[in-house]
């Protein structure tokens, strides 16, 4: 029986009075949408806060829809219902893939994509009892001063354990955030910092309000969705992305998103993932690619883009040399360390069966 | 912080329920230790085996995660109020006909998730089952029954046969 520490639960109407409510209450205070990680964390006294806010009951959150050159999901939004919409699983497979595998099928109907991306980091020493976590002096952390996966370290090596990053990175999806002080926006990427500690750039009092993703080649190539000379295949087909880039060197080129997702897990359903990977391309009618990007999470404190790649993939077709080289380069830079209570040696020998796998996806099937 | 009490409002099982709990409270914790309701199971108490699951406006939840507040305004539907007026729900009627319940503590969230499977997809694949029931624990390892259980009442249901007498 794991209780949870005293608090007063609040539920705003509106996103301007979650905001207020976070202002005033400040460091007492902690959002909670889903509470999927929240809660757990809560009972091990991981984060006590006196106030929770709950952004469920929020309209303004919710909802799957184009807008610009982008498709916007509310940061409400379940992750089962994002597994199941079919715009996401026609034009970004790898997101819908992602979604639907995290955790089991009741965790996903109260998960929300937001809270993915706010997902504490985890670890063998961390992810414990209060009593538990006394018995062994504490970590780095929370509480103690001593990291017990490194043993010398003052830097936290928690493991960055969410599913839907990966994915959300090699689309080039950026991240709208909420404060007092206004609204902005961030490449996923970014908004991610390398501390295990807290490995996110949301700043106190800011909430994560939509997921930005880029519907076209033009749009994403900046980061920021509307390319206005992109045709972007005529509205709502949902097998696939195709865009017809106007004036471009070899006159009409068509180009269809494609993507990969694999997970590497103890038990198909419930576990978190040991190494989690996603890829996604543009590739044209003979299959070649334009801008492969490929990302790696589970090993530590911040989902890790592959490098490198452009020169094997850039303009090629995925033919089986090509995904061995790109496995092999994924391979060698990725160093699991031992924060997670399974092998390091053997999630890495894993990296690249997996980034295989979701390469032979991208090529061959959409992931489902 | 001592911990404050305040009066939530409740659909539970068809029945308005208000009670003064914690604020700190779970919709487990409510129903089991305020309203009595104990079929629902505190099995790990942090949201992995899935044995406190109910039906939160028809949807597979996790009660033990679920702060109580967040309940209110929805339709919560437990074990106990899965029976209908004429007996058991089939599904409850072929757990037993089946042998799908060992030593049973599983039992009351395996068959909220089910019902929840059966009342979105009447008809479902034995992999769509499978994957319904991936968020639920059953350390009897019983699991082949309790599949063959879902889909026997998936078939009553649609058939619309009213019992499974004569198999008994």
């Amino acid at each position: 029986m794991l209780r949870l520490p005293p608090h007063e639960y609040h539920r705003p109407r509106s996103l301007d009075e979650a905001v207020e409510l976070l202002h005033r209450f400040g460091d007492d205070a902690m959002v909670i949408a889903g509470g999927t990680d929240l809660i757990p964390n809560m009972k091990h006294r991981l984060f006590e806060p006196a106030h929770l806010v709950g952004l469920k009951g929020i309209g303004e959150l919710r909802g799957i829809r184009r807008e610009g050159g982008a498709l916007a999901i509310g940061a409400a939004e379940t992750l089962a219902s994002v597994a199941r919409h079919p715009e996401v699983r026609g034009r970004f497979a790898a997101l819908a893939a992602a979604a639907g595998h995290v955790a089991g099928p009741q965790l996903r109907n109260a998960g929300t994509i937001g809270g993915n991306l706010c997902l504490d980091t985890r670890c063998t020493y961390y992810n414990q009892t209060e009593f538990w976590r006394r018995a062994l002096g504490y970590c780095l952390k929370k509480d103690g001063t001593v990291c017990h996966v490194t043993k010398v370290g003052k830097k936290c090596v928690a493991a960055h354990s969410a599913d839907t990053p990966p994915a959300l990175i090699a689309f080039g999806a950026r991240v709208e955030m909420r404060s007092p002080s206004g609204t902005r926006s961030v490449p996923v990427e970014d908004f991610f910092v390398p501390d295990g500690i807290r490995n996110n750039q949301r700043g106190p009092g800011e909430t994560i309000t939509r997921i930005l993703i880029p519907l076209s080649f033009v749009s994403g190539a900046d980061g920021a969705p509307g390319g206005a000379d992109v045709d972007a295949a005529a509205g709502g087909d949902a097998d696939g992305a195709v865009n017809r880039i106007r004036g471009s060197p070899n006159g009409d080129e068509e180009l269809h998103l494609r993507s990969g997702y694999s997970k590497l897990r103890q038990r198909a359903s419930i576990d978190f993932p040991l190494l989690t990977v996603a890829v996604a391309a543009w590739v044209d009618p003979g299959g070649r690619m334009q801008r492969l990007r490929g990302v790696v999470t589970a090993l530590g404190a911040r989902p890790r883009e592959l490098t490198g790649w452009d020169e094997i993939a850039e303009g090629e077709a995925l033919d089986d040399d090509v995904i061995d080289a790109l496995a092999e380069r994924a391979r060698k830079q990725c160093r699991p360390l031992d924060n997670i209570i399974v092998d390091p040696e053997w999630r890495r020998a894993m990296v690249p069966v997996y980034v295989k796998r979701a390469l032979i996806q991208l090529r061959d099937e959409p992931p489902s | 912080m001592g911990a404050t009490n305040r009066i939530v409002d409740l659909n539970v099982n068809g029945d308005r329920r208000i009670a003064g709990v914690p604020t700190h409270y779970t919709l487990l914790e409510t129903l089991r230790y305020v309203l009595g309701l104990t079929g629902s199971k505190q099995g790990c108490d942090k949201g992995d085996c899935g044995a406190c699951t109910v039906l939160v406006d028809g949807v597979a939840t996790l009660s033990c995660i679920m702060p109580v507040w967040e309940a209110e305004g929805a339709e919560v539907v437990t074990v106990e109020g899965l029976a209908r007026e004429s007996g058991p729900h089939p599904v409850q009627d072929e757990f037993d006909l089946n042998g799908a319940a060992q030593c049973g503590f599983c039992t009351p969230g395996i068959l909220c998730s089910a019902v929840g499977l059966l009342e979105r997809n009447p008809a479902p694949s034995r992999e769509e089952i499978k994957e319904a029931l991936s968020g639920n624990l059953c350390r009897c390892t019983g699991y082949t029954k309790i599949y063959n259980a879902v889909e026997a009442a998936a078939e009553r249901i649609r058939t619309g046969s009213a019992d499974g007498a004569g198999r008994r």
